[in-house]
């Protein structure tokens, strides 16, 4: 098992965030985490990367108990891939990349040979090497994604957290970065990626995780998961999810815009 | 539409790569050929570059230690009294245990030469490596490219320390021993502070730091108000405005311990400033303590800038100044960066402070040639990031 998380609960004070949430992420998986804004992932998910460490519960990563884990045992088991962001010093992307290599490293360590080549075997595996002298500052978003991704993938972990990837890239990176990760758990990696894309499920998920109200909604095969009724519930919008090429695709369409294109159909 | 543009650039030959690798089994005349140009194009873009780059930063970092020899060699001859090039390498080999040779100069030459010259050399070499390393490792660990030295309230808390010992009539040791005091007192409580407010930890040590220090310049004022306007007060407004004006060997000694294990710890830290700037969750999630690491270049940071102060009165703008002109000629990795900006900043401050001491026959405060020097340039520095 990857991550292993029970009867895990948390609260800001009294302003309780997580209730009683527990799910079990086999090893090389692709989970999809759904749920409207505010409604817990980006804590939970501090939680399971140890940021956060005032919950009750118990969380297991790779066999471990993550509260027994220090913090450069626990970078060796899972690795973190923010939103872009924009760095306030121009690094060059492959500098980026080989700052995750370090957790082999004491504390006054510094990087040697093999960091920089791992650094590349990961730039190459993710497929931006020739970024790799570039500033990190002047690239793409979806460049830098990939480059963040490929930092991910330098750190050697088992099991990565995304949060949000896709949310600030155009529909061609969105795809270039989600096939990506798709790839890298078909290789042996558990990633877990929240998105706020009920579509993105079908196409690039093996499961997918419903949080809602701070509690797990639903946990299963999108297929199963992903109903019009959980949208429904979750997101306050009626869908419609339709099956393409032979059900091995779905997509959710809003029904008022059907409806609506239905209509204009027929007045022509 | 442009940067989609150079993303399908990069990517296109590493998707090709990719598709080369599966059909070369079935000995795809194209497919080999392909797998072999982007195995030469790979080899020739990012490796050499590696080594190229690496080189051009290695040689700027010697040409910097090479200017730093030279300054040291050309200020020892320069002042309103000469010594001969001859008489400074002979008075130099002389003083090296176990070796003498006959003098050529006079024992009014060897005093100035040793007693005078040497001394103030060294600790402006020593006080502008220690301003600028500071400097450098607050500007990755808070984030920040403006922050200076004494945003954590190092350099107020001295010059509170130094007006109190003033007051009090101490001697100028004793005037040191208070500032560099304060200056540490003044950090302990800016963290102290810091560690009971809640929200973003870099914001809230920074905030607490701008707290701190104008409390402490609240305490100068009220001192500068209650000295005796005869003496005391011109004697705290000469340290506020910081020189290097008759640094003997004894204050070397005082500081030098101090000083050397700060710096030693901020350059063996210099890779996990750079995973710092990151951010702290990043750096979390990557194996770095940063909440440890951060502490540890503050202490750090202060023991080197407590020392500077404490013998030199308040010296500004170099830490924040020679970070950036480092950054412009080695780029922002700190391995390369913080020795850059050691020895840009040890050359920059000899060289000011040979400017402040031959420019005229009553010498010119080195802190206020520094702001001459910093402040144009600190607005050029903002002007350029708004256009950037």
């Amino acid at each position: 098992m990857s991550i292993v998380v029970k009867d895990l609960s948390f609260a800001y004070g009294n302003h309780e965030i997580l209730h009683n949430i527990s799910f079990e992420i086999p090893d090389r998986t692709l989970v999809n985490v759904l749920g409207h804004n505010g409604v817990g992932k980006s804590t939970l998910f501090k939680c399971i990367l140890g940021l956060e460490s005032g919950y009750t519960g118990t969380i297991i990563i790779n066999g471990h108990d993550a509260r027994s884990l220090g913090i450069r045992e626990r970078a060796r088991e899972i690795a973190y891939i923010p939103q872009t962001h924009s760095s306030v010093y121009d690094y060059d992307v492959i500098d980026v990349v080989m700052m995750s290599t370090g957790a082999d490293l004491g504390v006054l360590g510094q990087p040697k040979h093999t960091h920089v080549e791992r650094a590349y075997d990961a730039l190459n595996k993710v497929g931006v090497a020739t970024l790799a002298r570039r500033p990190y500052t002047k690239i793409s978003g979806g460049e830098q994604q990939l480059v963040l991704i490929a930092r991910a993938i330098a750190q050697n972990a088992r099991t990565i957290i995304m949060d949000e990837p896709t949310s600030s890239l155009d529909f061609g990176n969105t795809v270039r970065v989600l096939t990506c990760v798709r790839e890298l758990a078909r290789q042996g990696l558990s990633i877990v990626q929240s998105t706020h894309q009920p579509d993105h499920a079908f196409l690039y998920s093996d499961k997918t995780l419903v949080i809602d109200d701070g509690r797990v909604w639903a946990f299963g095969d999108p297929k199963d998961v992903i109903t019009s009724e959980m949208v429904k519930a979750i997101y306050c919008v009626d869908v419609e999810v339709n099956s393409l090429y032979g059900d091995t695709v779905r997509v959710c369409v809003p029904v008022h815009a059907a409806q609506h294109g239905k209509q204009d159909l027929k007045s022509t | 539409m442009t940067q989609s543009h150079s993303y399908n650039e990069a990517c296109k030959p590493l998707y090709l790569h990719a598709s080369a690798e599966n059909t070369s089994s079935t000995g795809d005349d194209t497919g080999v050929t392909l797998e072999q140009e982007l195995s030469q194009q790979s080899t020739d873009s990012s490796l050499p570059a590696e080594v190229t780059s690496h080189r051009r930063t290695t040689i700027i970092i010697i040409c910097l230690g090479v200017l730093c020899l030279i300054a040291a060699g050309v200020s020892l001859l320069l002042g309103r009294f000469p010594i001969s090039p001859s008489n400074a390498i002979r008075m130099l080999i002389n003083s090296i245990p176990f070796v003498t040779i006959d003098p050529t100069w006079t024992n009014q030459e060897s005093a100035l030469f040793f007693n005078v010259r040497l001394p103030r050399i060294v600790m402006a070499m020593l006080v502008g490596c220690c301003l600028s390393a500071a400097g450098a490792a607050y500007q990755g660990t808070f984030q920040n490219p403006l922050t200076s030295p004494d945003i954590l309230g190092a350099s107020q808390g001295a010059a509170l320390g130094a007006a109190i010992a003033i007051l009090l009539g101490l001697t100028s040791l004793q005037v040191s021993f208070m500032a560099f005091a304060f200056s540490i007192i003044a950090v302990l409580l800016v963290l102290v502070v810091a560690s009971h407010a809640k929200g973003n930890r870099v914001l809230v040590v920074v905030l607490s730091g701008v707290m701190v220090s104008s409390l402490m310049s609240a305490g100068v004022s009220y001192a500068k108000l209650v000295a005796d306007p005869t003496d005391q007060l011109p004697s705290i407004t000469y340290w506020l405005m910081g020189s290097l004006t008759g640094v003997h060997f004894s204050d070397i000694t005082l500081v030098l311990l101090p000083m050397s294990v700060g710096l030693v710890v901020l350059f063996a830290l210099r890779w996990k400033i750079n995973i710092l700037t990151m951010g702290d969750e990043e750096a979390q999630t990557m194996g770095v303590n940063a909440k440890a690491v951060r502490i540890a270049v503050i202490i750090a940071a202060t023991l080197v800038t407590a020392s500077s102060v404490a013998v030199t009165g308040m010296i500004g703008w170099v830490g924040l100044v020679i970070p950036h002109l480092s950054r412009m000629l080695v780029g922002p990795d700190y391995r390369r960066l913080l020795p850059a900006s050691m020895l840009m900043g040890a050359a920059f401050l000899l060289i000011v402070d040979d400017v402040s001491r031959l420019i005229s026959t009553s010498e010119i405060p080195i802190g206020i040639l520094t702001a001459f020097v910093g402040a144009p340039f600190f607005l050029y520095l903002i002007t350029r990031r708004n256009t950037a």
